[in-house]
């Protein structure tokens, strides 16, 4: 199936939901509204026809500034069977930063979401193991943000100031020549 | 070699240039020389390599390079090895347990930097990196190279083992 | 002995396995828990290689950006420089010429090569043999050997560049990697006579970390671990890109989706990648390696130092960028690990707003605990070995 043919599909289905369909060198991406993301997710993933069996990615973008809602959540998908696929965006404000889990329909998906709670601080509910994956749990900040500094914040995090300490204080019992 | 200083007998052979052995079996050296040579010619290191650079280590320690040779045996704890190679990029999550493997072998201990990375950061001056692995550990060995050639990995441990030839009393007290 | 049993009781053990663990093929940690020799319980911690490369890389041009690319999967670097390339050349909207797909596709399968007898060599070595270790690498050094010639780099090459790659191949390099490719079946062989059939290899391997192909598929894995478990995916086939299109080579596939068919799966791999390589060196084309597209790629060296005007385009090029059309992208090539997915939106500036990597790594780490519960301690290894992972490319 075509790209915009599932695109249509979805406008069909889901009236209200669809906000922008845009098309950029054959790709086609939906922008959606993020309240019924895992219906339409159901969707995808049920029918026959377009049967979205592989979740290929799940992932954030920070538009701080650029757009009036702050972060994207964005899915691509494909059917290994029927051999097509479709990006999805969610929108996704900063203020109520939560969206539904799609961990139900793709297992895949649990880890992808983490990732992106962890960089972004985008809340899945639903998601039952939602942690941080890449940074250390007490880390402060999500560094994927556009305000967030490459070389991260001023003050040092606590983990890596306490082994600095630490090797300050040994280093007496080191041996010196 | 220049482990042997002198020895008392009259039928002296030179093995090679300086180096002189009596042909029964008595040898007169110092403390020094003989821990030394012990030391640098039985360097285990612990294997742990953190990112790239741990490809090229063990790309040196296998058939083609053959680390072996020179005494270099890879030792999977570090309770029985006595050289930490920092093979690779040390991120901040990582460097407690870097640290806590530094403290785990007994001494005497020695830290090769190997690569960009542990030497400085290298590209990655980010959030998440440490820019150095000095900053918390006291290397003896910095290779530079991103990553460095296995032949660089030799050189520098030959520089390290220069380096415990020259060490002067480190045997000196129960550490 | 009476009392002895009376007072004997059982309590579960939790280890933490890693981050230094020879066996965890880098930093992987897990913290297991564990009845005796059986595993209750698996959770994998990944991130203790996160390096930001995706913030790096928002904060980079195109054309810098790429040595980023090599140390993610920091074993077949060559792989992937040519996804990030053929994403960036499909949002730029240019196409490398002919010769230079092709020379992209046979040094794409030398990195496939080259990472699948890392991963031989390395998951046979856990499991307990030391020899095809040994033999692997002096394989690999070969290969890597040939990398040196080509580009002067041994393993993070950069060779690829956007809209071409970086220079042509010689005649020299061509003979020798064609005598490379008419000796390695026989290595293979080799490889085959210790390992497949040895007894105690299908002991550890055969019906161990068994995933059913409806689950692969809805876990999203991808690469061998995918066709191990009979699933016919893959990105060469499904979209080819370079020069996948005009080779003929087979997608090997497994039945059972255990240890022992991701091994057999991988191993016809080598010998399929082998086959591309051959047909790359008899087909390829003559003509130019870089693409004519002013705008977006570099000019070349010799013209740089003659003519002002180059010197000037070069410059801009570098410090601000291309000028990009506003867009996103969604690329995917097929990488010894899985499929390597970029994602870039670019706001029309010459750096990426948003670069994304797809790591096949960090979701197949996500399937350890599926793989380990309810099996032995021992066979933990084996899952990780057979996984295939690299964590600089899990992490990022």
């Amino acid at each position: 199936m075509k790209p915009l043919e599932i695109a249509d599909k979805i406008k069909e289905k889901f009236q209200d939901e669809v906000l922008d369909v845009k098309e950029f060198r054959e790709q086609v991406a939906v922008t959606l509204k993020k309240d019924r993301i895992l219906e339409i997710c159901r969707y995808l993933h049920d029918d026959a026809a377009l049967c979205f069996d592989y979740l290929i990615d799940v992932c954030g973008v920070d538009y701080a500034g650029k757009k009036e809602k702050r972060f994207e959540v964005v899915y691509h998908l494909y059917s290994i069977k029927r051999c097509h696929a479709i990006r999805l965006k969610a929108e996704v404000p900063e203020t109520n930063s939560e969206i539904d889990s799609v961990t139900v329909l793709w297992a895949g998906a649990n880890w992808h979401e983490r990732e992106c709670y962890d960089m972004f601080g985008i809340i899945f509910k639903g998601n039952q193991d939602l942690r941080r994956v890449l940074m250390p749990e007490d880390w402060e900040g999500h560094p994927l943000r556009k305000d967030y500094p490459v070389k991260g914040p001023e003050k040092e995090w606590p983990g890596f100031q306490a082994v600095l300490d630490r090797a300050k204080r040994f280093k007496e019992f080191e041996w010196h020549g | 070699m220049g482990l042997i200083e002198n020895t008392i007998s009259p039928s002296l052979v030179e093995v090679e240039k300086g180096t002189k052995i009596l042909s029964p079996n008595i040898v007169i050296t110092s403390m020094d020389k003989l821990i030394n040579w012990g030391r640098s010619s039985s360097l285990w290191p612990v294997t742990f390599g953190l990112a790239c650079c741990g490809i090229e280590m063990m790309t040196t320690g296998s058939s083609h390079y053959d680390l072996d040779r020179m005494g270099v045996i890879f030792r999977g704890s570090p309770r029985q090895a006595d050289l930490m190679i920092v093979a690779g990029t040390v991120t901040k999550k990582m460097a407690e347990i870097v640290r806590r493997i530094y403290d785990q072998m007994p001494e005497p201990r020695y830290v090769v930097s190997l690569g960009s990375c542990a030497c400085s950061g290298g590209i990655f001056n980010t959030y998440s990196t440490v820019q150095g692995c000095d900053s918390f550990l006291p290397v003896d060995v910095y290779i530079p190279g991103c990553p460095p050639r296995p032949e660089a990995l030799l050189e520098g441990i030959i520089k390290l083992q220069e380096k415990i030839k020259g060490e002067h009393f480190r045997w000196s007290r129960w550490r | 002995m009476e009392q002895i049993e009376k007072t004997f009781e059982t309590r579960e053990l939790t280890i933490s396995m890693g981050p230094q663990h020879p066996a965890t093929h880098g930093v992987l940690r897990l913290v297991l828990t564990l009845d005796g020799e059986t595993v209750i319980k698996c959770t994998p911690h990944v991130g203790y290689l996160h390096r930001g490369v995706e913030k790096l890389g928002e904060n980079r041009t195109y054309f810098s950006a790429l040595p980023l690319t090599d140390r993610l999967d920091y074993i077949s670097s060559m792989n992937n420089n040519v996804g990030y390339v053929n994403a960036v050349e499909k949002l730029f909207g240019i196409e490398a010429p002919e010769r230079a797909k092709f020379i992209r596709t046979m040094v794409a399968e030398m990195g496939r090569i080259s990472s699948h007898i890392i991963w031989l060599g390395t998951h046979v070595l856990d499991i307990g043999a030391t020899t095809p270790f040994l033999y692997a690498f002096r394989e690999r050094e070969r290969i890597l050997d040939l990398f040196e010639a080509l580009c002067g780099a041994r393993l993070t090459v950069s060779y690829p560049r956007i809209g071409g790659v970086r220079n042509d191949v010689s005649q020299e390099f061509l003979d020798e990697l064609y005598k490379f490719v008419l000796e390695f079946p026989s290595r293979m062989d080799d490889y085959e006579t210790l390992v497949t059939e040895n007894r105690v290899w299908r002991k550890r391997t055969v019906g161990i970390g068994v995933i059913s192909a409806e689950e692969a598929v809805n876990w999203g894995l991808t690469g061998g671990m995918l066709r191990g478990s009979g699933v016919c995916y893959d990105v060469r086939k499904h979209a080819p890109y370079d020069a996948y299109d005009k080779v003929e080579f087979d997608v090997p596939l497994g039945k059972n989706g255990d240890c022992y068919d991701r091994y057999i799966v991988r191993m016809g791999e080598m010998r399929q990648a082998n086959r591309i390589i051959k047909q790359c060196i008899e087909k390829l084309p003559t003509g130019p390696v870089m693409a004519d597209a002013p705008k977006f790629t570099l000019p070349p060296k010799d013209k740089i130092l003659k003519d002002m005007e180059h010197l000037i385009h070069q410059f801009v090029l570098i410090t601000k960028g291309p000028i990009v059309p506003e867009g996103e992208i969604y690329s995917a090539t097929e990488v010894p690990k899985g499929e390597l997915g970029f994602y870039f939106v670019s706001d029309g500036t010459g750096k990426p707003y948003r670069m994304r990597v797809r790591a096949p790594s960090f979701v197949h780490v996500s399937i350890l605990p599926k793989l380990c519960e309810g099996g032995f301690v021992a066979d933990v290894i084996a899952n990780i070995g057979s996984i295939d992972i690299v964590l600089g490319e899990c992490d990022r």
